[in-house]
């Protein structure tokens, strides 16, 4: 009986910035894209339907998005989210369904 | 007539549609490939249907930032007919050139199967070769379809007929807004519909409805040039 072999997580890499090599800093962000409200997903119907089949009780609403690690080089934090955010408006995320947020490392 | 057939990694209608212009026109088009920056001299673009980069991200996002798009843009501003079918109607919404979105089927499932269109507006010059309110079979085969618009983008598609053609007979395969299966541009230059008109030419397909979608293009484009 070897017990239980303990599952280790990695530590969060996004808290931690450091010299890049170009323009000064490596910054580690993660960007959430969702649904805009009254967007219908059928995705996440799909999900919540499933998870009550499991015995979920209490779910009102599942909802599914997407997460983008994006490791870069800015000079500021200022900078790098400010080129997260314009990545999000030219290819992450579509502004006709999609809402999105930027959070920086 | 000619006609630029622009290919993606992972089209696979681009066959169907080199046929379905061939046989039409009566000139075999030239081929552009995604990476081009420039188009040859022609007067109708053809994005065709497939799955562009396998439809990473969203069906038709990579595609629509190829660099061949900003060509396509240019050329469409001045009035040059573009028509996207299936994906090419995914990377014509995608790169801004058509309003809307195409979402995941309603059913989350791919379809693959012949529905019931009616033309909603037989007044452009993709679709004058039908009468209106006609209903055509026509193949789909598509897990992106479900075309979605803001209540303001899709009262003035409605207000202006840019409408061209709708799932008719209770046929909608993905759970389209308004049973939209096809759109215009505020110019009435670029459509983008989900159907496969070029999966539909010969007795061999079945039928020949999609014919008259060409048809009506290359007459406008004969009418023009005259």
């Amino acid at each position: 009986m070897g017990g239980m072999t303990e599952f280790v997580l990695p530590p969060k890499t996004f808290s931690t910035a450091f010299m890049g090599p170009n323009k000064g800093m490596i910054f580690n962000a993660r960007i959430v894209v969702t649904l805009k409200n009254g967007v219908l997903d059928p995705q996440g119907k799909a999900i919540e339907g499933s998870l009550d089949a499991l015995g979920f009780d209490g779910i009102s609403s599942v909802r599914q998005g997407k997460v983008f690690e994006v490791e870069l080089d800015a000079s500021s934090k200022a900078a790098a989210e400010k080129q997260c955010t314009a990545m999000s408006e030219k290819l992450l995320a579509n502004g006709v369904i999609e809402d999105f947020a930027v959070e920086i490392g | 007539m000619t006609t630029a057939i622009i290919q993606f990694p992972g089209s696979n209608r681009d066959r169907d549609m080199i046929a379905a212009v061939t046989s039409i026109s009566g000139q075999a088009p030239s081929l552009v490939w995604h990476t081009e920056t420039a188009l040859p001299s022609c007067d109708l673009i053809i994005l065709p249907g497939g799955f562009s980069y396998g439809d990473y991200l969203r069906a038709g996002a990579i595609a629509a930032r190829s660099p061949i798009m900003d060509a396509v843009r240019n050329t469409a501003a001045r009035g040059t007919p573009v028509l996207g079918v299936c994906n090419g109607f995914q990377i014509l919404t995608e790169s801004g050139l058509l309003p809307g979105s195409l979402m995941r089927n309603a059913t989350l499932n791919f379809v693959c199967k012949s529905v019931k269109l009616s033309v909603a507006n037989a007044s452009t010059l993709f679709s004058s070769h039908y009468n209106q309110d006609q209903v055509i079979p026509c193949p789909v085969a598509h897990h992106d379809g479900n075309y979605f618009a803001d209540g303001e983008t899709l009262a003035r598609l409605e207000g202006d007929c840019r409408v061209v053609f709708r799932y008719a007979d209770g046929t909608n395969p993905n759970g389209s807004i308004n049973d939209i299966a096809g759109v215009l541009n505020e110019s009435g230059n670029v459509l983008g519909m989900m159907p496969h008109p070029e999966n539909l030419i010969e007795d061999a397909h079945g039928g020949d409805e999609g014919r008259a979608l060409f048809t009506s293009i290359y007459a406008s484009l004969a009418d023009k040039a005259a």
